[in-house]
């Protein structure tokens, strides 16, 4: 009986890695194909079933008047954007989340919980409500077409995430380690800096990978909010697409651009699993 | 240095937390908080602490206003009831903690905390994570960290509540020793608890608080013997001091058919409605007793605490020994009534037998 469930865990997880690992697979070898190898059927292993070469990598790193499409400008003007707004995002979202969980606001009948529901209601909306106008408030502030605008309307997007995971999980911080640190001699700004934001680092982490997440795959704001200045990889990789689908390019994109969230991940994972704050309280 | 509070009240709900709380305490002693759950004494010792700002009244220290210094500049030390101590520090940073908000220079802090932790007797364990820690390792950590400042106040919220029965007669004996050895000579030790017999032991002086109101202040002996009401007889006795509805005609008490001899302390006493409270201890199996109902029998360690009845007289008796009951179970008893007291309708004390007090 037990060794029958193994097999099944097994089983599961076998069919499970093969449905993850496959896509990826499969994006690998097409990168490396040309057009007559793409056309002539689903074929894995290179040398024997085809010739690779590397037209589809050189292609993303040529400059357009070589031919090219040069997705490295985009690439870091990706990279830039997410990162700042995720860091910005981060920063705010912790702050207002630490006063949201510590201290009672009441202006009406708005109160604490109202208010975190008006950060996560930001993202209750379907995407293009929001995306008039905030074409029309860029235009205002002339910052179209620029990556401090998208800098601006990322933050709008990422923080309510931020603001919703950190209230979760200071509210799981004990109160009581806030007042001993007030009595141990810090001031409130002490105690959050020296006792409270240390114990919060998995909340930190998962707020953050959610951050660079989302901020990294959005498409759709960064599609209407530039034009020919600046452009985000996303939007670089769709425009990859012409009358004849290039494959191998696009395959050579796609893998370039989930390299850094399979990177993130990787680094987040071990500071996850490490569950500081069991033991805080009993 | 006192601590001197004027009517202290808080008020954040539709209940008092605090009623009109007054005192003055006096550095080098123990005070005792007594009281029941939801009492008041958490919310007492975080005003003294400065972290709740009562509605009204006001707390003097050294002949400064208290409530205008905040919590971090008040040099007060506090234990919770709960295991409180910073999870991201090992066992020696969590007691350094205080000591280098202070600024203090490395080698008098590692002096110190060592002092502290060898005080609780946790010497060896400084780098430790507090996580691998058990529940009473975990609160001497927390004791050493508010030891360590010298602070003048020392708060202690039922610290000892959490912990289980060994352990807690074990880190109780070792605070009495703590506190006698001369850590109590400039600090003002404020120590709360629901267990009256922790109080006993700890024999200082004793605030009796409940719904935020302070029944009774006085010594620990004083308030065992001469409870100044019904409600102080209730909290300061584990179990509670039982009460009976009795009569008292010519020099004998009298309910649900049994008639005893009145006490000298309690025979010229004659009012309608008058009360009498006996300890459970003041209770005995006898074969020559009175016959009671058993309603439940609990054994609790080396007691069995039995739950009588007979007519509408319920009492609870402590036996010093197992003994197995079962319900319905018809059993004898003796009152040491020579032993009892006698309340006022209104549940002012009218007697004790450790002497009789006015009102």
């Amino acid at each position: 009986m037990n060794k029958f469930y193994i097999f099944l865990k097994y089983f599961f997880i076998i069919i499970w890695t093969v449905f993850v690992v496959a896509p990826f697979l499969w994006a690998l070898t097409t990168s490396f194909k040309d057009f007559q190898s793409v056309n002539a059927g689903v074929t894995y292993i290179p040398w024997i079933d085809f010739e690779p070469n590397l037209e589809g990598w050189k292609v993303l790193i040529k400059s357009p008047a070589k031919g090219g499409v040069d997705i490295v400008e985009p690439y870091f003007n990706s990279l830039f954007v997410t990162c700042t707004a995720s860091l910005i995002s981060i920063i705010l979202g912790t702050l207002s989340a630490y006063a949201l969980s510590r201290y009672t606001f009441k202006a009406g009948f708005v109160k604490n919980n109202d208010i975190t529901f008006f950060f996560i209601s930001q993202r209750i909306m379907p995407p293009i409500v929001l995306s008039i106008p905030f074409f029309l408030f860029l235009s205002a502030i002339n910052l179209l077409d620029s990556l401090v605008g998208l800098i601006v309307v990322y933050i709008v997007l990422l923080m309510p995430i931020a603001v919703w995971i950190m209230v979760d999980f200071f509210n799981k911080v004990p109160r009581e380690i806030d007042e001993t640190a007030l009595i141990d001699g810090c001031n409130p700004y002490q105690a959050f800096l020296k006792v409270v934001l240390p114990n919060s680092i998995p909340g930190l982490i998962v707020a953050g990978m959610f951050c660079i997440i989302f901020g990294w795959i959005d498409f759709f704001f960064a599609f209407i909010l530039t034009f020919t200045e600046v452009q985000l990889l996303p939007v670089k990789i769709v425009a990859l697409n012409s009358s004849v689908t290039p494959w191998w390019s696009l395959s050579a994109s796609a893998l370039v651009s989930v390299a850094p969230l399979i990177i993130v991940a990787f680094i987040v994972e071990r500071y996850l699993s490490k569950g500081n704050l069991s033991g805080a309280i009993k | 240095m006192n601590l001197i509070a004027n009517n202290l009240s808080y008020k954040p709900d539709d209940q008092f937390h605090l009623n009109e709380v007054s005192f003055s305490f006096k550095e080098g002693n123990l005070y005792t908080i007594l009281g029941r759950t939801l009492s008041g004494k958490t919310t007492l010792l975080k005003t003294i602490a400065g972290l709740v700002t009562p509605d009204s009244g006001d707390i003097e220290f050294d002949g400064k206003n208290f409530l205008k210094i905040p919590v971090w500049e008040r040099n007060v030390a506090m234990v919770y009831q709960q295991f409180i101590n910073y999870p991201h520090l090992n066992v020696f940073e969590n007691v350094a903690f205080p000591l280098k908000q202070r600024k203090i220079e490395q080698t008098i802090v590692i002096e110190k905390v060592m002092d502290a932790l060898k005080s609780v007797g946790l010497n060896g364990y400084e780098n430790r994570k507090i996580q691998e820690l058990s529940g009473g390792q975990q609160q001497r950590v927390s004791l050493a960290r508010s030891l360590v400042k010298s602070a003048k106040i020392l708060l202690l919220d039922e610290p000892l509540v959490n912990l289980d029965y060994k352990l807690r007669e074990q880190l109780r004996e070792e605070f009495k020793n703590l506190f006698s050895k001369g850590l109590a000579d400039e600090t003002i030790l404020i120590y709360s608890t629901t267990d009256p017999r922790e109080t006993m032991e700890l024999n200082g002086e004793v605030i009796v608080l409940d719904e935020g109101k302070v029944l009774q202040v006085g010594p620990a002996k004083d308030i065992f013997e001469n409870p100044n009401s019904l409600k102080v007889a209730e909290i300061s006795n584990d179990p509670p001091m039982n009460i009976i509805e009795a009569k008292i005609l010519d020099n004998h008490i009298k309910f649900e058919g049994i008639d005893l001899e009145a006490p000298e302390h309690l025979s010229k006493l004659t009012e309608d409605g008058l009360k009498i409270g006996l300890r459970s201890s003041d209770i005995e199996l006898n074969e020559n007793g009175h016959e009671f109902e058993v309603e439940l029998a609990e054994i609790s360690g080396s007691e069995t605490l039995l739950h009588l009845k007979r007519g509408n007289t319920k009492i609870i008796v402590l036996i010093e020994e197992v003994l197995n009951f079962k319900i319905h179970d018809k059993v004898k008893i003796n009152f040491k009534i020579d032993r009892a007291y006698a309340f006022h309708v209104n549940g002012k004390l009218a007697s004790s037998p450790f002497g009789v007090l006015d009102g």
